[in-house]
């Protein structure tokens, strides 16, 4: 048996903060071996990140290593002096951050930036190094690298951004490459490439992978050997097929049934949806005037620029189903929620509630029967009210309640209905976790007891545990109110759980729609076809 | 490239257009101009005379096409207070005011860059917390208490340099020049680090904050991924970085020093065209106050677009577009 | 399905009290000494300037009770006459102490006023322009970039000038202090309109904004009572500081001779008078007036930027 790239013995991350110590990253211990991908999964908070910061050395202080050690190649380096481990990153060990817009200097070529990185580490001149440059450059498939070697970050593609960052992440060779969420701000479809050109790339060098991600998907379609972590610790370690297939742990068990399947409809609800009508939307079309100004058009000769948001897009929702509508961003999906409860006006098109055309008129009625949940539980409740406040406001702003004590009472039978304590309504947002706000907003939209629910992306910035539970909420929610839901989302696998009826959206076109279960297992758009092949879907290990 | 110039130079037109039409106002309607020229004794017949002679009968827009038209050829007419064409008064005491403002924003640049990149990057050490005290007590230290405090140590006490005035001044082609002389240097030494002590902590505390905040970003954190040097980080990325918010703010910073040189020239009695505008408020000496309002909304608009081809050529998104591919 | 597991659900709510003395503000406020001295300095220039009258053992501006021999007194001794002052006197014998107490009592209600009426125009137009956007923001911003590049004194001077040429000289006196804090006040506003301007932009596109649109609650009343609590951090700390500078601005125009009357002294006044007898050695009369505005400017500063780096965790 070979020696194992990095060892991690017993390593302690501590924090301290205000209300004492936090300890970010405890008692872990693993090793990763030559050319292996291991995966960490963990929930937010689990300290998957911290344990990578931790083995390159860049823990933002007031966080520090408290014990524990950690062996490049049988050789501590935790204990190194910072000019020395500043020499072992990029050469031994090199990093992709999340984001890879913000990963690159702006002000800089790309070019410049790997040539830079390169001959810090390797003994060659500029002509070599910038060749050496333009060969990774393609490897990590940019396509004429020789042209786009001059190009600043801001002329590329995300997609292409984060391919430059992998190309720079393995300029000087490294034998170890920590991954840190490297898709997860990235669309499914250029998701998969982008793990397809690092996984080709360290294949070829035999450079291990320690991939950090909160997507099991993704580990699922990638690793090899993987952790699971939660709180700091480590909670099962072992082969992904094993993991997720066979967990041992409770907590493991739990996570793999709380993540949905693109396989799997659960979660649907069970009240038989209705055949009559309760939404239908006709030709909408929504028009962005993004032109330059008058003066840059009068001396750059810069044309008129319309973006078509929505084009001519229709489809109805049955009473008491959920309609899901999926896409990735840019698709246009959000601006049809939007344009359904009138916060965008459309340029043309209807949309008829229950036979009524509600985007010209019926302002009231709209207002009451039609509700919306946002997809950021932070940004949707006002941090300065008390959550009674909140969930009050529709029924205040509709006259539904004639005094404070009636409002009062509702709020508390809204709060005990999302399963949260009536006392929390003297509280004030920031008090509570994201799953409870979004249960809070929950109980904000059902305050003025509509018929019709908007969700764009309710769970997306949730975890998967509380994930399943929101869905599940909003499922007996729906069999409870026999409401309507349009469901909007980037991940298939939710709405696969949830919707009866779903449409793909695509460049502001709707391309396909139909029964779930038709379009998911029989899919006939081309772009269909190719998003669910995209999708790392945990159905997916062998 | 050129584009973007022109519409730069273009808001300049109008921002001078606005300011001239207040300097017009202020001109036309502050006082009566005819009485501040003939004195309180005159004939009503001579005021209506010079109010005909001056045109001050037209219509407005004639008036303010004159006054532009005169504007354009530095004529400002003749202060009140002095009896000397405005022009004249403003050129023979703009060589003091540049030479100062000169002077301390050089000081206030150097020394404002310096310290802010020291302390930003060594946040934690004991020296920069120093630094950061310092500079608070001189953003709450007024201007002229500075000059006062200045003169009292070094003028009134130690007598090592001069409390007021310009020394000895050397004439080279109409501009009269302090920086040739012995006393004139001396002179110049206490207006100046007067005049830049605010903008110097103003500098520091921007140039601190903007570099704070780029050293959190993540291509800095993927920059230290990579293994690049303490240096190539700070100094090559960092520093860059920080500059392209600064370059404006600072610019703007350093043309202000023209016009906050009012405070400090009166303190040290510095015959700069600061000192002239203050004495001209005290007696609403209004054309004076026109020209000396239009002088420095020029000096504004020229930095601004100083300030904006430096941006452009520090900032490649500015410079090349996006989405070539 | 429940979530009980969660300690913010089964603990009660806190009091007002226990909410703001755990607040994190607080927190960093008791952890700082410094800032509590400043904020006690704060404390008692402004409460013995608010009780001038009563604390201060002469009233200098009373010409009944000057008297001429009384003129440059040494601070803690007393003068030909047998009266003491503690600060010294100054050419007119007046007493230092009690000419500074009543002219930090005006040098503090011009720079409050002007700071509120400069925090009010800005908060009001900054809120519009960040709200409606398109021309009425252009036209706002546009303004309010003039004039922020050029320095708050000379807008101050410009408007004082003319203020000077349009009021009858009878009434020029009376009218003084209130040009003051017009003309301060004026000068000021633009960087609150900016702020204001910018967090309205960013806190209009949250959605907490949008689920109010969604119920029709009208603009005005989103803007009020949604938007406006919400920007309000980042205007308490320009109001503080802007305060610092007011204070040093009516100090300035004072001391140029083009502030208040001399008739009732500001401390930029006093130091304007004192300044004639520093080269002949009775400093005190300088000197007093002007350590009381370093550290009523300092103090003020300080607090600034102590609730800057408090309401703004990532700037620490």
């Amino acid at each position: 048996m070979s020696e194992p790239i990095i060892s991690v013995r017993n390593l302690v991350v501590e924090f301290p903060l205000r209300r004492g110590l936090f300890t970010a990253v405890d008692d872990v211990s693993f090793d990763i071996m030559p050319g292996e991908i291991l995966g960490v999964v963990g929930e937010s908070g689990a300290g998957k990140s911290m344990t990578g910061a931790a083995i390159i050395g860049l823990i933002e202080p007031p966080g520090h290593i408290a014990s524990g050690e950690i062996y490049l190649k049988g050789k501590r380096i935790d204990n190194l002096p910072p000019e020395e481990m500043s020499r072992l990153r990029g050469k031994w060990i090199g990093m992709v951050f999340q984001d890879p817009l913000t990963s690159l200097n702006p002000l800089y070529t790309v070019g410049q930036q790997l040539i830079e990185t390169i001959r810090r580490h390797l003994p060659m001149n500029e002509a070599q190094a910038r060749q050496r440059a333009i060969d990774l450059l393609d490897e990590a498939g940019i396509p004429t690298p020789e042209s786009r070697i001059d190009s600043y970050p801001h002329q590329f593609s995300g997609g292409m951004r984060q391919r430059v960052v992998i190309a720079l992440a393995l300029a000087a060779e490294p034998e170890l490459i920590i991954a840190d969420e490297p898709t997860s701000a990235l669309d499914v479809s250029v998701q998969a490439q982008i793990i397809k050109v690092l996984k080709k790339l360290c294949e070829s060098r035999g450079a291990a992978v320690m991939l950090v991600t909160h997507d099991m998907g993704v580990i699922a379609e990638t690793a090899t050997r993987m952790i699971v972590m939660n709180k700091g610790k480590i909670v099962e370690t072992g082969s992904v097929g094993d993991i997720i297939k066979r967990p041992k742990e409770d907590y493991t068990i739990k996570l793999i049934e709380a993540i949905p399947s693109i396989k799997d409809e659960t979660r649907r609800h069970e009240a038989p949806p209705t055949s009559t009508l309760l939404v239908e939307v006709k030709n909408l079309t929504r028009d962005f005037d993004l032109s330059p100004g008058f003066f840059d058009r009068l001396l750059k000769g810069a044309k008129r620029n319309v973006v078509k948001a929505v084009q001519n897009v229709s489809f109805d929702i049955r009473k008491g189903s959920t309609f899901g509508l999926v896409g990735e961003s840019g698709s246009g999906k959000s601006t049809c929620a939007r344009m359904l409860v009138g916060l965008i006006k459309p340029t043309s098109g209807q949309v008829l509630l229950e036979g009524q055309d509600i985007a010209a008129g019926l302002t009231q009625e709209r207002r009451q029967k039609v509700q919306m949940i946002f997809q950021d539980p932070y940004a949707s409740l006002n941090p300065r009210w008390r959550v009674a406040d909140i969930i009050a406001e529709p029924m205040h702003a509709l006259k539904l309640v004639s005094n404070r004590r009636e409002a009062e009472d509702r709020v508390a039978d809204l709060l005990r209905r999302v399963r949260l304590d009536p006392v929390s309504m003297r509280k004030y947002p920031h008090e509570f976790s994201g799953g409870q706000r979004q249960r809070i907003a929950i109980a904000r939209a059902l305050s003025s007891q509509p018929e019709f629910i908007v969700c764009d992306e309710p769970t997306s910035a949730l975890d998967v545990s509380v994930q399943a539970q929101v869905l599940d909420l909003m499922r007996d929610l729906q069999d409870e109110f026999g409401l309507t839901y349009l469901l909007i989302s980037h991940n298939l696998a939710v709405v696969r759980q949830m919707a009866d009826d779903v449409g793909v959206m695509h460049s502001g076109v709707l391309v396909e729609r139909g029964p779930v279960d038709a379009i998911f297992d029989d899919p006939q758009a081309e772009y269909t076809r190719m998003l669910l092949n995209a999708v790392p879907d945990i159905s997916k290990v062998e | 490239m050129l584009a973007f110039i022109l519409r730069r130079l273009a808001q300049s037109i109008i921002v001078m257009a606005v300011v001239a039409l207040i300097a017009f106002m202020l001109f036309r309607y502050v006082g009566d101009p005819v009485a501040s020229l003939l004195g309180q004794d005159s004939r009503l017949e001579d005021f209506e005379e010079l109010r005909e002679r001056l045109g001050l009968n037209d219509p407005f827009y004639v008036q303010f096409g004159r006054f532009i038209g005169n504007a354009l050829q530095g004529e400002f007419g003749i202060s009140y207070r002095l009896q000397q064409p405005v022009s004249e008064l403003i050129i023979s005491r703009l060589p003091a005011t540049i030479e100062l403002a000169f002077a301390s924003a050089t000081i206030a640049l150097v020394f404002g860059l310096t310290l802010g990149v020291f302390t930003a990057l060594k946040p934690r050490s004991f020296a920069s917390g120093v630094i950061m005290t310092l500079s608070l007590v001189g953003v709450s230290l007024p201007t002229f208490l500075i000059g006062i405090g200045l003169i009292y140590v070094f003028a009134v006490e130690l007598q090592w340099l001069p409390s007021f005035g310009r020394g000895e001044v050397v004439d080279i082609g109409g501009w009269r020049t302090g920086l040739l002389t012995e006393t004139g240097l001396r002179s110049l030494i206490l207006p100046a680090i007067t005049l830049s002590l605010f903008q110097l902590t103003l500098i520091m505390r921007l140039v601190r904050a903007e570099m704070l905040e780029v050293l959190r970003q993540d291509y800095i954190r993927f920059a230290r991924a990579r293994g690049l040097s303490k240096r190539a980080i700070n100094f090559g990325h960092a520093l860059k970085n920080t500059m392209v918010p600064v370059i404006t703010i600072t610019g703007l910073q350093l043309g202000s020093v023209i016009a906050f040189s009012i405070v400090t020239e009166t303190v040290f009695q510095w015959p700069g065209v600061g000192s002239l505008f203050i004495n001209s408020v005290q007696v609403v000496d209004v054309p004076v106050m026109a020209a000396y309002l239009m002088f420095i909304a020029f000096v504004f608009v020229v930095i601004n677009l100083i300030v904006d081809i430096l941006y452009f050529a520090v900032d490649p998104r500015l410079r090349v577009g996006a989405g070539r591919r | 399905m429940s979530s009980t597991n969660n300690p913010a659900v089964t603990e009660q709510p806190r009091s007002r009290f226990q909410r703001i003395w755990d607040s994190d503000i607080f927190f960093s406020f008791r952890r700082s000494p410094i800032t509590i001295v400043a904020a006690l300095v704060t404390l008692v220039l402004i409460l013995s300037a608010l009780f001038a009258p009563w604390i201060a053992p002469y009233d200098p501006f009373n010409p009944a009770s000057l008297n001429l021999m009384d003129g440059f007194t040494p601070p803690n001794s007393e003068s030909m006459m047998g009266n003491y002052f503690l600060l010294g006197s100054d050419h007119q014998g007046r007493d230092v102490l009690s000419t500074i107490l009543y002219g930090s009592r005006i040098s503090l209600f011009v720079g409050i006023s002007a700071t509120l009426f400069a925090m009010a125009m800005g908060i009001s137009l900054g809120l519009l322009a960040g709200y409606r956007g398109g021309t009425i923001d252009a036209v706002i911003m546009r303004v309010a970039d003039i004039q922020l590049s050029f320095p708050a004194i000379l807008i101050a001077l410009l408007i004082f000038g003319i203020a000077r040429g349009i009021i009858p000289p009878s009434q020029q006196e009376n009218m003084a202090v209130w040009v003051l804090i017009i003309a301060i006040g004026l000068s000021n506003w633009a960087q609150f309109a900016r702020t204001v301007r910018g967090a309205t932009m960013v806190e209009r596109q949250k959605d907490y904004v949008s689920a109010a649109k969604l119920i029709g609650v009208h603009p005005l009343r989103i803007l009020i009572r949604h938007v406006l609590p919400n920007v309000l951090a980042p205007v308490l700390v320009i109001g503080t500081i802007g305060l610092a500078l007011a204070i040093i601005e009516e100090a300035t125009l004072s001391f140029l001779g083009v502030g208040v009357p001399p008739t009732q002294p500001s401390l930029g006044t006093l130091i304007r008078i004192g300044q004639q007898f520093l080269f002949s050695g009775e400093w005190w009369i300088l000197f007093f007036p002007a350590m009381t505005l370093i550290l009523l400017a300092l103090a003020v500063n300080l607090l600034g930027d102590w609730l800057r780096d408090a309401l703004n965790p990532r700037l620490r």
